[in-house]
């Protein structure tokens, strides 16, 4: 069986469990990426035919959302915190730090899908400022110098 | 079980729960505490105590707001004695079941403070602590203290009373309590809640929509985050009872997907709801139905405007609409439909639980009640903070928050996240409330308070809040899309050291043009760090455009760093830390230690790895041009 059929019978659980409305087509993409990663291009329309909303619209929506993505991200997910506490106490070095660390920029993945790197705009962990967190376990009290001590659990 | 019952089981199990029969742990493990490394010290809790084969009872509890001395953990043993300890580490863990749980030392060394009504010699209680003495906790009433995950502990400290109190009355005379109450929408706009009911609850319709805002879009502000954590109850209470005052039978809690903690807790708490009777139809044996789901948002920062929050619900792009119509008469799937924020809602159903002049009875003339802080920034004791409105802000930066971090000079506070200003420290005795932020040019917004000091460049603050909002605007609207590009492209240029004298003037311009020609509240706003910092802070950006310095040592284009070497003690630490093998020099043969400023990328690591402080930074600013 290739991989693609794969996802595809992994949709339509998906898909089943969603009522046929405008409404589902968020919760929709997000448990799409939930299984998957990312949005795959032949999910689109997959979604496209059950929910009988156009692609391009489909397309539209995901787009405008910045959790939805559309290529293959690392197995692990580095979110540098660039709140405004994380901003005003040295969020900006952690994330250089972060970058150098994984020879990537903000938004990248390295090329052995290990890491990706994103910067995010607050997690509400403000007071333990400046913030990382790697996949959902969040990072507190941040020095550039802990990015790589961090980067070691993850070896 | 009727409601009676169901609430004195709950006190039942509450009372036993403080009785402590054999000793209980309490482990803050809301997001804060767990980024401190709570759960790990949890474990070694655990780990101790069965080594040693004691028995005792551990449970996580929310956030007590005092987010700076995490982790927090709460020992009480069977004489009654209560007392928190701060800065847990896992070495701590055995030395407090030694001290404390088998020898009953509680440890002064160690503890912040003691709780509930035993008093200890040498700890302060929690209420006479500084950063506690001045709050009044009704929104945070539970936070920290009850079990979050046990609706019995919410219920049995009044928790689904004011629900119960709700249905007994007509839902105008539960309107009338809200305006009582004087409670204004805690969102950010400070719209009376009891009248935003009034107007749907009017509307006409076979549906209506009641829904909660948790979509805490706001960099610097984690309030929402910390209640739904600590205590989504008192949330979920209120949106029954909104629900129930306007007539929707339908409710939608939309919040942020970066908050997976206050997600897994609201599932948990709607369940419970459901066992209870608190959900479904005959609520409480009423002829009042209601049904609550969650929709989880998927990074959009204007879906906290509430037309662009419905067409997100819809499936839609979340972008906001012209109003009127208001969401009131035409809102969700066109029909009425009133939208409140987490904090709003966490107060109806306390005030539902006593009464509107109960409420009242705190806070100034026209904003009532009490408000919720993110204390972060360059602070001594960051957290989350309940004061009564119309507390000064000194009184919350210098006594609640316990002034500047490392002594330095205050310069500024910034209040209303992106939408709000810079208040600068000739405000600091200004007393807190809509109307008085609203002068000084600033907004209470949803209650971020991010304190910069001497160190903070307030360009850089205006240039780093249009980056977010020149990313997180919709697009719909001119004003607001090209806008904010523009006002981010010339702060740029200044921070970058290109400014010129003409564009302190334009950036003016563009910011009331934007504010006043935007679609929604977003563009409106999104002027006001830079209109304020130039109104207090003009001085700062003439440095930038004029001399070409950055008097905050803050602009990376406008300094330079360099080694002090009569400080330097050859330890190299600063070589080995930078990136870029800008740093030359050896220990032996001695050789001294420089900074190339050609290679240098001004990435600051060398400073902060110095053990001696000898890495100085320096705006020298430009050469003034012969005349």
């Amino acid at each position: 069986m290739t991989k693609a059929t794969d996802s595809n019978d992994n949709l339509a659980d998906i898909l089943a469990q969603y009522t046929c409305e405008n409404d589902s087509l968020i919760p929709i993409l997000q448990a799409v990426q939930q299984k998957i990663g990312y949005l795959p291009e032949e999910s689109i329309g997959e979604i496209s035919s059950y929910l009988g909303i156009s692609q391009s619209e489909i397309f539209g929506v995901a787009t405008f959302y910045t959790k939805f993505k559309f290529a293959r991200s690392g197995d692990h997910q580095m979110r540098v915190c660039l709140g405004t506490a994380c901003h005003v106490r040295g969020g900006g070095q952690i994330m250089d730090e972060a970058a150098r660390a994984l020879g990537i920029e903000a938004g990248g993945t390295t090329p052995d899908y290990k890491f990706s790197l994103e910067r995010v705009a607050c997690f509400g962990s403000c007071a333990l400022a400046p913030v990382i967190v790697v996949d959902d376990k969040v990072y507190g009290r941040m020095t550039p110098k802990k990015v790589k001590t961090i980067l070691k659990e993850f070896e | 079980m009727n409601f009676e019952e169901i609430k004195r089981n709950a006190i039942e199990e509450w009372e036993a729960f403080n009785r402590l029969a054999k000793p209980r742990i309490l482990i803050g493990a809301a997001t804060c505490g767990r980024a401190a490394g709570a759960l790990a010290v949890r474990d070694k809790f655990k780990a101790e105590l069965a080594a040693r084969q004691i028995e005792a009872d551990i449970y996580e509890v929310g956030d007590l707001g005092m987010c700076y001395a995490e982790p927090m953990l709460e020992i009480g043993v069977p004489d009654g004695r209560r007392v928190l300890y701060h800065s847990v580490t896992e070495e701590m863990v055995s030395e407090l079941v030694d001290s404390f749980i088998l020898k009953g030392d509680p440890r002064k060394d160690l503890a912040l403070c003691s709780f509930g009504d035993i008093r200890i010699d040498g700890i302060p209680a929690f209420t006479e602590l500084p950063m506690i003495r001045k709050q009044v906790r009704i929104v945070m009433r539970n936070s920290g203290i009850i079990d979050p995950t046990n609706i019995n502990h919410y219920i049995a400290r009044g928790g689904y009373s004011g629900l119960a109190h709700a249905l007994a009355m007509p839902p105008e005379e539960v309107i009338q309590e809200m305006k009582t109450s004087g409670l204004r929408g805690r969102g950010g706009a400070g719209f009376p809640t009891g009248v935003k009911w009034g107007f749907t609850r009017a509307a006409q319709s076979d549906v209506k929509y009641m829904i909660c805002n948790a979509d805490e879009g706001d960099p610097g502000a984690f309030m929402d985050r910390a209640v739904l954590e600590s205590d989504p109850h008192a949330v979920l209470e209120g949106l029954a009872i909104g629900a129930y005052a306007i007539g929707a039978n339908y409710a939608y809690v939309y919040v942020r997907a970066e908050y997976p903690l206050a997600i897994e807790r609201l599932v948990l708490a709607i369940d419970q709801m459901r066992q209870f009777d608190f959900l479904g139809k005959n609520v409480m044996g009423s002829s009042f139905s209601i049904e609550i789901k969650i929709k989880e948002g998927a990074g959009a920062f204007v879906c906290g405007e509430e037309t662009a929050l419905i067409a997100s619900i819809e499936g839609k792009r979340g972008m906001p609409r012209p109003r009127p119509p208001f969401p009131a008469h035409s809102g969700l799937h066109a029909k009425p439909t009133n939208i409140n924020n987490v904090e709003t809602l966490a107060n109806v159903s306390e005030i539902l639980n006593r009464n509107g002049a109960w409420y009242a009875a705190y806070g100034t003339e026209k904003s009532k009640g009490t408000k919720t802080f993110a204390l972060a920034g360059k602070i001594n004791r960051t957290g989350l903070i309940e004061v009564p409105m119309g507390i000064s802000l000194r009184d919350i930066i210098y006594d609640v928050g316990g002034g500047v971090l490392n002594d330095k000079g205050f310069k500024a506070v910034q209040t209303g996240g992106p939408s709000g200003g810079c208040i600068p420290a000739q405000f600091l005795d200004l007393n807190v409330d809509y109307d008085e932020l609203a002068k000084v040019g600033s907004i209470m917004g949803s209650g971020g308070m991010i304190v910069m000091d001497e160190e903070s460049c307030m360009v850089d603050i205006a240039k780093y809040f249009l980056s977010f909002t020149e990313n997180e605007s919709c697009g719909k609207c001119v004003p607001c899309r090209m806008g904010t590009q523009h006002l981010l492209g010339l702060l740029t240029e200044i921070t970058a050291g290109r400014g010129k004298p003409e564009f302190i003037g334009l950036l003016e311009r563009l910011g009331n043009t934007i504010r006043s020609t935007s679609l929604c509240g977003l563009g409106q706003t999104v002027p006001n760090p830079v209109l304020t910092t130039l109104k207090y802070f003009r001085d700062e950006y003439e440095a930038h455009i004029v001399e070409g310095r950055c008097p905050a040592l803050a602009c990376r284009a406008m300094i330079s760093y360099s080694i002090n070497l009569d400080a330097c003690i050859s330890c190299s630490l600063c070589k080995k830390a930078c990136p870029v093998k800008a740093i030359t020099g050896a220990k032996k043969p001695a050789k001294p230690f420089v900074i190339d400023n050609e290679k240098c990328i001004r990435c600051g690591m060398c400073a902060s790895v110095c053990p001696v402080g000898a890495v100085v930074k320096k705006s020298k600013g430009r050469v003034p041009a012969a005349a």
